[in-house]
Protein backbone atom coordinates (compact mmCIF):
# COMPACT_ATOMS: atom_id res chain seq x y z
CA UNK A 1 0.00 0.00 0.00
CA UNK A 2 1.46 3.33 -0.97
CA UNK A 3 1.63 5.72 1.87
CA UNK A 4 0.01 8.96 0.92
CA UNK A 5 2.70 11.44 1.77
CA UNK A 6 1.39 14.46 -0.10
CA UNK A 7 -0.64 16.23 2.50
CA UNK A 8 -1.67 18.92 0.12
CA UNK A 9 -4.50 20.26 2.19
CA UNK A 10 -2.83 19.71 5.46
CA UNK A 11 -1.64 22.32 7.94
CA UNK A 12 2.02 22.24 8.71
CA UNK A 13 1.84 23.01 12.39
CA UNK A 14 1.21 19.47 13.57
CA UNK A 15 3.24 16.72 15.13
CA UNK A 16 4.29 15.01 11.92
CA UNK A 17 5.47 11.74 13.39
CA UNK A 18 2.17 11.30 15.15
CA UNK A 19 0.36 12.29 11.98
CA UNK A 20 2.16 9.60 9.96
CA UNK A 21 0.57 7.00 12.18
CA UNK A 22 -2.79 8.65 11.69
CA UNK A 23 -2.44 8.70 7.90
CA UNK A 24 -1.42 5.04 7.88
CA UNK A 25 -4.45 4.19 10.02
CA UNK A 26 -6.87 5.86 7.63
CA UNK A 27 -5.42 4.02 4.65
CA UNK A 28 -6.04 0.77 6.48
CA UNK A 29 -9.47 1.92 7.62
CA UNK A 30 -10.44 2.69 4.03
CA UNK A 31 -9.51 -0.82 2.99
CA UNK A 32 -11.33 -2.33 5.99
CA UNK A 33 -14.52 -0.38 5.26
CA UNK A 34 -14.42 -1.41 1.61
CA UNK A 35 -14.13 -5.09 2.51
CA UNK A 36 -16.88 -4.97 5.11
CA UNK A 37 -19.28 -3.06 2.88
CA UNK A 38 -18.74 -5.56 0.06
CA UNK A 39 -19.21 -8.54 2.37
CA UNK A 40 -22.45 -7.08 3.72
CA UNK A 41 -23.72 -6.45 0.21
CA UNK A 42 -23.97 -2.70 0.75
CA UNK A 43 -21.80 -2.12 -2.31
CA UNK A 44 -20.25 -4.59 -4.73
CA UNK A 45 -16.68 -4.79 -5.92
CA UNK A 46 -17.85 -4.31 -9.49
CA UNK A 47 -19.80 -1.18 -8.61
CA UNK A 48 -16.66 0.31 -7.08
CA UNK A 49 -14.59 -0.78 -10.07
CA UNK A 50 -17.12 0.73 -12.49
CA UNK A 51 -17.21 4.01 -10.58
CA UNK A 52 -13.41 4.21 -10.67
CA UNK A 53 -13.34 3.51 -14.39
CA UNK A 54 -16.05 6.04 -15.06
CA UNK A 55 -14.11 8.71 -13.17
CA UNK A 56 -11.04 7.97 -15.24
CA UNK A 57 -12.93 8.56 -18.48
CA UNK A 58 -14.00 12.09 -17.51
CA UNK A 59 -11.29 14.62 -18.27
CA UNK A 60 -11.17 18.35 -19.06
CA UNK A 61 -11.51 17.32 -22.72
CA UNK A 62 -15.26 17.23 -21.99
CA UNK A 63 -15.27 20.87 -20.99
CA UNK A 64 -13.01 21.81 -23.90
CA UNK A 65 -15.50 20.32 -26.39
CA UNK A 66 -18.24 22.51 -24.94
CA UNK A 67 -16.13 25.67 -24.92
CA UNK A 68 -14.81 25.17 -28.45
CA UNK A 69 -18.36 24.72 -29.73
CA UNK A 70 -19.44 27.88 -27.94
CA UNK A 71 -16.59 29.75 -29.64
CA UNK A 72 -17.56 28.72 -33.16
CA UNK A 73 -21.34 28.53 -32.88
CA UNK A 74 -23.17 31.62 -31.59
CA UNK A 75 -26.47 29.75 -31.22
CA UNK A 76 -24.79 27.07 -29.11
CA UNK A 77 -23.11 29.74 -27.01
CA UNK A 78 -26.50 31.33 -26.35
CA UNK A 79 -27.99 27.96 -25.37
CA UNK A 80 -25.02 27.26 -23.08
CA UNK A 81 -25.41 30.58 -21.29
CA UNK A 82 -29.18 30.17 -20.99
CA UNK A 83 -29.42 26.51 -19.95
CA UNK A 84 -26.04 24.87 -19.58
CA UNK A 85 -27.37 21.44 -18.51
CA UNK A 86 -29.28 21.07 -21.79
CA UNK A 87 -26.39 22.46 -23.81
CA UNK A 88 -23.83 19.98 -22.44
CA UNK A 89 -26.35 17.15 -22.82
CA UNK A 90 -25.99 17.74 -26.58
CA UNK A 91 -22.51 16.21 -26.10
CA UNK A 92 -23.92 13.32 -24.08
CA UNK A 93 -22.80 14.86 -20.80
CA UNK A 94 -25.56 14.32 -18.25
CA UNK A 95 -25.59 16.14 -14.92
CA UNK A 96 -28.66 14.74 -13.19
CA UNK A 97 -28.10 16.06 -9.69
CA UNK A 98 -26.35 19.38 -10.20
CA UNK A 99 -27.08 22.50 -12.18
CA UNK A 100 -24.45 23.84 -14.48
CA UNK A 101 -23.97 27.54 -15.08
CA UNK A 102 -21.58 28.76 -17.79
CA UNK A 103 -19.70 31.98 -17.07
CA UNK A 104 -18.44 33.90 -20.04
CA UNK A 105 -15.17 35.82 -19.78
CA UNK A 106 -15.23 39.11 -21.68
CA UNK A 107 -12.78 41.99 -22.10
CA UNK A 108 -14.52 43.56 -19.08
CA UNK A 109 -15.05 40.55 -16.76
CA UNK A 110 -12.79 37.67 -15.73
CA UNK A 111 -14.51 34.84 -13.83
CA UNK A 112 -12.84 32.48 -11.37
CA UNK A 113 -14.50 29.61 -9.47
CA UNK A 114 -13.98 28.27 -5.95
CA UNK A 115 -15.85 26.32 -3.29
CA UNK A 116 -14.82 27.79 0.05
CA UNK A 117 -16.95 25.33 2.07
CA UNK A 118 -15.96 22.02 0.46
CA UNK A 119 -14.85 21.15 -3.07
CA UNK A 120 -17.82 21.62 -5.43
CA UNK A 121 -16.52 21.32 -8.97
CA UNK A 122 -18.02 20.54 -12.39
CA UNK A 123 -16.70 16.97 -12.29
CA UNK A 124 -18.75 15.84 -15.27
CA UNK A 125 -16.96 18.40 -17.43
CA UNK A 126 -13.50 18.61 -15.88
CA UNK A 127 -12.99 15.31 -14.04
CA UNK A 128 -11.83 15.23 -10.44
CA UNK A 129 -10.55 18.55 -9.10
CA UNK A 130 -6.80 19.10 -8.83
CA UNK A 131 -5.26 19.05 -5.35
CA UNK A 132 -4.83 22.82 -5.25
CA UNK A 133 -8.52 23.43 -5.92
CA UNK A 134 -9.36 21.47 -2.74
CA UNK A 135 -6.51 23.00 -0.73
CA UNK A 136 -7.04 25.27 2.23
CA UNK A 137 -4.74 27.82 0.60
CA UNK A 138 -6.90 28.24 -2.50
CA UNK A 139 -10.25 27.99 -0.72
CA UNK A 140 -9.29 30.50 1.97
CA UNK A 141 -7.55 33.11 -0.19
CA UNK A 142 -9.15 33.33 -3.61
CA UNK A 143 -12.31 35.04 -2.28
CA UNK A 144 -10.46 37.91 -0.63
CA UNK A 145 -7.22 38.09 -2.65
CA UNK A 146 -8.22 36.89 -6.12
CA UNK A 147 -5.62 38.96 -7.94
CA UNK A 148 -2.78 37.71 -5.73
CA UNK A 149 -3.95 34.13 -6.25
CA UNK A 150 -4.29 34.62 -10.02
CA UNK A 151 -0.78 36.09 -10.02
CA UNK A 152 0.51 32.86 -8.44
CA UNK A 153 -0.96 31.05 -11.44
CA UNK A 154 0.77 33.51 -13.77
CA UNK A 155 -2.39 35.43 -14.57
CA UNK A 156 -2.22 39.21 -14.24
CA UNK A 157 -5.23 41.29 -15.19
CA UNK A 158 -5.46 45.06 -15.55
CA UNK A 159 -7.41 47.10 -12.99
CA UNK A 160 -9.93 47.87 -15.70
CA UNK A 161 -11.05 44.22 -15.78
CA UNK A 162 -13.54 43.16 -13.11
CA UNK A 163 -12.39 40.00 -11.38
CA UNK A 164 -15.55 38.10 -10.42
CA UNK A 165 -15.14 35.24 -7.96
CA UNK A 166 -17.89 32.60 -7.85
CA UNK A 167 -18.17 30.71 -4.56
CA UNK A 168 -20.10 27.47 -5.27
CA UNK A 169 -22.12 27.37 -2.08
CA UNK A 170 -25.16 25.41 -3.31
CA UNK A 171 -26.24 22.98 -6.04
CA UNK A 172 -24.83 25.02 -8.92
CA UNK A 173 -21.59 24.08 -10.65
CA UNK A 174 -19.68 26.69 -12.61
CA UNK A 175 -17.76 26.42 -15.87
CA UNK A 176 -15.78 29.37 -17.15
CA UNK A 177 -15.82 30.01 -20.89
CA UNK A 178 -12.42 31.61 -21.49
CA UNK A 179 -12.04 34.26 -24.18
CA UNK A 180 -11.15 32.97 -27.60
CA UNK A 181 -7.66 34.21 -28.40
CA UNK A 182 -6.90 36.55 -31.27
CA UNK A 183 -5.55 35.03 -34.43
CA UNK A 184 -7.66 31.88 -34.31
CA UNK A 185 -10.14 32.85 -37.00
CA UNK A 186 -10.86 29.94 -39.26
CA UNK A 187 -9.53 27.34 -36.80
CA UNK A 188 -11.69 24.25 -36.58
CA UNK A 189 -13.05 22.94 -33.27
CA UNK A 190 -10.34 20.30 -32.92
CA UNK A 191 -7.61 22.90 -33.17
CA UNK A 192 -9.41 25.24 -30.78
CA UNK A 193 -9.89 22.49 -28.19
CA UNK A 194 -6.15 22.08 -27.90
CA UNK A 195 -5.95 25.64 -26.51
CA UNK A 196 -8.54 25.10 -23.78
CA UNK A 197 -7.03 23.83 -20.55
CA UNK A 198 -8.64 22.84 -17.28
CA UNK A 199 -7.25 25.89 -15.50
CA UNK A 200 -8.80 28.25 -18.06
CA UNK A 201 -12.19 26.66 -17.38
CA UNK A 202 -11.73 27.12 -13.61
CA UNK A 203 -10.64 30.68 -14.32
CA UNK A 204 -7.17 30.77 -12.77
CA UNK A 205 -5.59 31.05 -16.22
CA UNK A 206 -6.29 32.91 -19.43
CA UNK A 207 -5.47 31.73 -22.93
CA UNK B 1 -17.44 31.59 14.83
CA UNK B 2 -16.77 29.20 11.98
CA UNK B 3 -16.75 25.50 11.41
CA UNK B 4 -13.49 23.81 10.40
CA UNK B 5 -14.57 23.74 6.74
CA UNK B 6 -15.60 27.40 6.42
CA UNK B 7 -12.33 28.81 5.10
CA UNK B 8 -13.23 31.86 3.01
CA UNK B 9 -11.29 34.93 4.11
CA UNK B 10 -8.62 33.07 6.09
CA UNK B 11 -5.05 32.83 4.84
CA UNK B 12 -3.42 29.44 4.46
CA UNK B 13 -0.47 30.78 2.50
CA UNK B 14 0.84 30.14 -1.01
CA UNK B 15 -0.89 27.61 -3.22
CA UNK B 16 0.99 24.42 -4.00
CA UNK B 17 0.45 24.11 -7.75
CA UNK B 18 1.67 20.50 -7.95
CA UNK B 19 -0.90 18.19 -9.53
CA UNK B 20 -0.50 15.44 -6.90
CA UNK B 21 -2.23 12.81 -9.04
CA UNK B 22 -4.60 10.67 -7.01
CA UNK B 23 -3.31 7.41 -5.62
CA UNK B 24 -5.22 4.18 -6.15
CA UNK B 25 -6.34 4.38 -2.52
CA UNK B 26 -7.79 7.87 -3.03
CA UNK B 27 -9.56 6.88 -6.23
CA UNK B 28 -11.06 3.92 -4.41
CA UNK B 29 -12.45 6.08 -1.60
CA UNK B 30 -13.84 8.48 -4.20
CA UNK B 31 -15.53 5.56 -5.95
CA UNK B 32 -17.00 4.09 -2.74
CA UNK B 33 -18.45 7.50 -1.91
CA UNK B 34 -19.89 7.75 -5.45
CA UNK B 35 -21.60 4.36 -5.11
CA UNK B 36 -22.90 5.09 -1.59
CA UNK B 37 -24.27 8.40 -2.88
CA UNK B 38 -25.83 6.91 -6.02
CA UNK B 39 -27.57 4.26 -3.90
CA UNK B 40 -28.97 7.03 -1.70
CA UNK B 41 -27.44 5.50 1.41
CA UNK B 42 -25.72 8.77 2.31
CA UNK B 43 -26.50 12.01 0.46
CA UNK B 44 -23.96 14.65 -0.46
CA UNK B 45 -25.53 17.02 2.07
CA UNK B 46 -25.24 14.42 4.80
CA UNK B 47 -21.66 13.64 3.81
CA UNK B 48 -20.68 17.30 4.02
CA UNK B 49 -22.34 17.61 7.40
CA UNK B 50 -20.49 14.57 8.75
CA UNK B 51 -17.17 15.97 7.53
CA UNK B 52 -17.86 19.36 9.14
CA UNK B 53 -18.75 17.63 12.40
CA UNK B 54 -15.41 15.83 12.55
CA UNK B 55 -14.23 18.91 14.43
CA UNK B 56 -11.28 21.21 13.90
CA UNK B 57 -8.48 18.90 14.98
CA UNK B 58 -9.59 15.94 12.88
CA UNK B 59 -10.47 18.15 9.90
CA UNK B 60 -7.06 19.86 10.04
CA UNK B 61 -5.03 16.70 10.59
CA UNK B 62 -6.59 14.49 7.94
CA UNK B 63 -6.17 15.12 4.26
CA UNK B 64 -9.03 15.23 1.82
CA UNK B 65 -9.86 11.55 1.26
CA UNK B 66 -8.96 10.62 4.82
CA UNK B 67 -11.76 12.96 5.90
CA UNK B 68 -14.09 11.13 3.54
CA UNK B 69 -12.98 7.84 5.08
CA UNK B 70 -13.54 9.12 8.61
CA UNK B 71 -16.98 10.36 7.57
CA UNK B 72 -17.84 7.02 5.96
CA UNK B 73 -16.94 5.18 9.16
CA UNK B 74 -19.11 7.53 11.22
CA UNK B 75 -22.06 7.22 8.82
CA UNK B 76 -21.93 3.43 8.64
CA UNK B 77 -21.98 3.20 12.43
CA UNK B 78 -24.72 5.84 12.81
CA UNK B 79 -26.91 3.98 10.31
CA UNK B 80 -26.36 0.60 11.98
CA UNK B 81 -24.71 -0.84 8.86
CA UNK B 82 -21.40 -1.57 10.61
CA UNK B 83 -20.32 -1.70 14.23
CA UNK B 84 -17.20 -0.21 15.74
CA UNK B 85 -16.16 -3.67 16.91
CA UNK B 86 -16.24 -5.23 13.48
CA UNK B 87 -14.43 -2.25 11.99
CA UNK B 88 -11.72 -2.47 14.66
CA UNK B 89 -11.34 -6.19 14.07
CA UNK B 90 -11.07 -5.75 10.31
CA UNK B 91 -8.55 -2.94 10.68
CA UNK B 92 -6.38 -5.28 12.75
CA UNK B 93 -6.68 -8.00 10.09
CA UNK B 94 -5.85 -5.67 7.23
CA UNK B 95 -2.84 -4.28 9.10
CA UNK B 96 -1.57 -7.81 9.81
CA UNK B 97 -2.07 -8.83 6.18
CA UNK B 98 -0.18 -5.80 4.91
CA UNK B 99 2.69 -6.46 7.32
CA UNK B 100 2.91 -10.08 6.21
CA UNK B 101 2.92 -9.24 2.53
CA UNK B 102 5.38 -6.39 3.09
CA UNK B 103 3.02 -3.95 1.42
CA UNK B 104 3.12 -1.59 4.35
CA UNK B 105 5.92 -0.25 6.47
CA UNK B 106 5.18 -0.04 10.15
CA UNK B 107 4.78 3.66 10.91
CA UNK C 1 -42.19 32.40 -15.85
CA UNK C 2 -40.52 32.50 -12.43
CA UNK C 3 -42.04 35.88 -11.65
CA UNK C 4 -43.27 34.76 -8.24
CA UNK C 5 -39.82 34.60 -6.66
CA UNK C 6 -39.36 36.81 -3.63
CA UNK C 7 -36.50 38.80 -5.16
CA UNK C 8 -35.71 39.85 -8.68
CA UNK C 9 -32.45 40.65 -10.42
CA UNK C 10 -31.26 44.05 -9.26
CA UNK C 11 -32.84 43.83 -5.79
CA UNK C 12 -30.58 44.91 -2.94
CA UNK C 13 -30.35 42.32 -0.19
CA UNK C 14 -28.50 41.87 3.08
CA UNK C 15 -27.26 38.52 4.33
CA UNK C 16 -28.49 37.56 7.79
CA UNK C 17 -25.81 38.07 10.41
CA UNK C 18 -26.62 34.95 12.43
CA UNK C 19 -24.42 32.17 13.75
CA UNK C 20 -26.55 29.06 14.26
CA UNK C 21 -25.12 25.59 14.83
CA UNK C 22 -25.80 23.15 12.02
CA UNK C 23 -25.01 22.52 8.37
CA UNK C 24 -24.99 26.07 7.00
CA UNK C 25 -24.14 26.83 3.38
CA UNK C 26 -23.84 30.57 3.94
CA UNK C 27 -20.14 31.14 4.64
CA UNK C 28 -19.27 33.24 7.67
CA UNK C 29 -17.38 35.80 5.58
CA UNK C 30 -20.51 36.95 3.76
CA UNK C 31 -22.88 37.22 6.74
CA UNK C 32 -24.05 40.75 7.36
CA UNK C 33 -22.91 41.93 3.92
CA UNK C 34 -25.06 43.81 1.44
CA UNK C 35 -25.25 42.87 -2.21
CA UNK C 36 -27.45 42.64 -5.25
CA UNK C 37 -29.42 39.73 -6.66
CA UNK C 38 -28.10 38.89 -10.14
CA UNK C 39 -30.02 35.72 -10.89
CA UNK C 40 -32.85 33.64 -9.52
CA UNK C 41 -31.63 30.04 -9.64
CA UNK C 42 -34.84 28.17 -8.84
CA UNK C 43 -36.16 26.06 -5.96
CA UNK C 44 -33.94 23.62 -4.11
CA UNK C 45 -34.26 21.44 -1.03
CA UNK C 46 -32.90 23.11 2.05
CA UNK C 47 -29.45 21.61 2.79
CA UNK C 48 -29.81 22.60 6.44
CA UNK C 49 -32.45 19.91 6.87
CA UNK C 50 -31.37 17.49 4.10
CA UNK C 51 -28.02 17.16 5.87
CA UNK C 52 -29.86 15.60 8.81
CA UNK C 53 -32.04 13.35 6.60
CA UNK C 54 -35.13 15.34 7.55
CA UNK C 55 -37.96 16.23 5.18
CA UNK C 56 -37.51 19.61 3.57
CA UNK C 57 -39.54 22.25 1.80
CA UNK C 58 -38.08 23.81 -1.33
CA UNK C 59 -36.29 27.09 -0.84
CA UNK C 60 -35.61 29.81 -3.38
CA UNK C 61 -31.96 30.07 -4.33
CA UNK C 62 -30.37 33.28 -5.60
CA UNK C 63 -27.05 34.22 -7.09
CA UNK C 64 -26.06 37.32 -5.19
CA UNK C 65 -23.23 39.66 -6.15
CA UNK C 66 -21.17 41.66 -3.65
CA UNK C 67 -18.57 44.34 -4.28
CA UNK C 68 -15.31 43.07 -2.88
CA UNK C 69 -14.68 46.40 -1.16
CA UNK C 70 -17.98 45.92 0.71
CA UNK C 71 -16.93 42.47 1.93
CA UNK C 72 -13.29 43.04 2.89
CA UNK C 73 -12.30 46.31 4.58
CA UNK C 74 -8.71 46.03 3.31
CA UNK C 75 -9.48 44.67 -0.13
CA UNK C 76 -6.49 44.94 -2.44
CA UNK C 77 -7.69 44.96 -6.00
CA UNK C 78 -9.94 46.92 -8.29
CA UNK C 79 -12.98 48.77 -7.01
CA UNK C 80 -14.90 46.91 -9.70
CA UNK C 81 -14.05 43.43 -8.39
CA UNK C 82 -16.95 41.31 -7.16
CA UNK C 83 -17.72 38.01 -5.47
CA UNK C 84 -20.89 36.01 -6.10
CA UNK C 85 -22.45 33.35 -3.88
CA UNK C 86 -25.51 31.12 -4.15
CA UNK C 87 -27.70 31.93 -1.17
CA UNK C 88 -31.05 30.61 0.00
CA UNK C 89 -34.02 32.88 0.49
CA UNK C 90 -34.10 32.44 4.26
CA UNK C 91 -30.58 33.87 4.57
CA UNK C 92 -31.53 37.07 2.76
CA UNK C 93 -33.20 40.21 4.02
CA UNK C 94 -34.35 42.99 1.73
CA UNK C 95 -37.02 45.56 1.16
CA UNK C 96 -38.47 44.06 -2.08
CA UNK C 97 -38.66 47.60 -3.41
CA UNK C 98 -39.14 47.34 -7.13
Amino acid sequence: MNHNDHDHDHDHDHDHQGDDKVHAYYQILGQALKELLIEKGVVSASEIRTAMERRDTITPANGAKVVARAWVDGDYRARLLHDANSAVAEFGIEMPTTHLVALENTPAVHNVVVCTLCSCYPRDLLGLPPAWYKSKAYRSRVVHSPRAVLHEFGTDLPETVEVRVHDSTADMRYLVIPMRPEGTDGWDEDALRSLITRDTMIGVASI
Amino acid sequence: MRGPHDLGGLDFGPIDPDEHPLTFWEKQIDAIRAVIGAKKIVSTHENRRTIEQLGHDVYDTLNYYERWTAALQRQMIDKGILTQDEIDQRVAEVRQRLLETGEMEVP
Amino acid sequence: MMTCSRYRSGDRVRVRDDYPIGHIRTPVYIRGCEGQVVRYLGHFGNPETLAFCLPTEPRELYKVQFRQVDVWPNYEGSLMDTVELDLYDHWLEGDHSQ
